[in-house]
């Protein structure tokens, strides 16, 4: 079965990004596939590269970025939300006149049509947020 | 249809509001902080037991172990589930609504 995932909630606020991505997991390892997962208001904050927890405490965006690595997903942060929160690549940089860009491997810039998309291309649509 | 929700129901009225609309025959789970719905002696216990006996309510295993929940403290009758049995209670529902 296709599913697609929308995170609404930053990392280390609560605890939906966490269950986004145990349920991604789950879903890949039982043999399902994960259409996108589409970082919308504050879950942008989850593709940011500059990101750096206690070595203790669990990497959010590291995990996504090696469960994108491992299964090929599509980890897409919403461009209006990414700019208000200075989440950014190199071509975004480059429009805003900024000195560097923080995006996370396995992540990219896009816009809320890939939501649309995914929502009409998959069998599921989950919301994980506030 | 699936619901999940996960708000406490002391912080938030996303239970209250959840089990207005549900229809008989749905499926509910409770995650994250909606764990704590499932204890008994609360003042939502009364709520979520009159909801159960027309619908199916779950709870998610690893948030009550995080939270330090004893099974033994649930209502009698609510399921216990994983995140592979989250991931199959979304492929048996068509629809899954996020209660937040």
């Amino acid at each position: 079965m296709k599913f697609a995932l929308m995170v609404s909630e930053g990392p280390y606020t609560h605890q939906s990004s966490d269950t986004a991505w145990q349920f991604a997991k789950a879903a890949l390892e039982s043999g399902h596939e994960i259409f996108r997962v589409f970082f919308y208001h504050d879950g942008v904050n989850n593709g940011t590269r500059f990101t750096a927890p206690p070595q203790d405490d669990r990497h959010i965006v590291n995990r996504w970025s090696e469960l994108a690595e491992e299964y090929g997903l599509d980890l897409v942060v919403c461009v209006a939300a990414a700019q208000r929160r200075g989440i950014i690549d190199a071509d975004e940089a480059k429009r805003h006149g900024k000195d560097g860009d923080n995006i996370a491997p396995g992540f990219r810039i896009s816009g809320l049509g890939q939501l649309i998309e995914a929502g009409i291309e998959a069998d599921r649509l989950l919301q994980f947020g506030d | 249809m699936l619901h999940t929700i996960n708000k406490s129901p002391f912080e938030k009225n996303s239970l209250e509001s959840c089990l207005r609309l549900a229809k008989p025959g749905h499926d509910i789970l409770l995650i994250e902080d909606a764990v704590y719905a499932a204890t008994s002696g609360t003042i939502v216990s009364e709520l979520v037991e009159a909801a159960m006996e027309d619908k199916n309510v779950s709870v998610l295993g690893p948030d009550l172990a995080s939270r330090g929940i004893d099974e033994a403290r649930l209502l009698k009758g609510i399921g216990i589930v994983d995140y592979a049995g989250f991931v199959d209670l979304t492929v048996k529902n068509d629809k899954v609504q996020s209660w937040l």
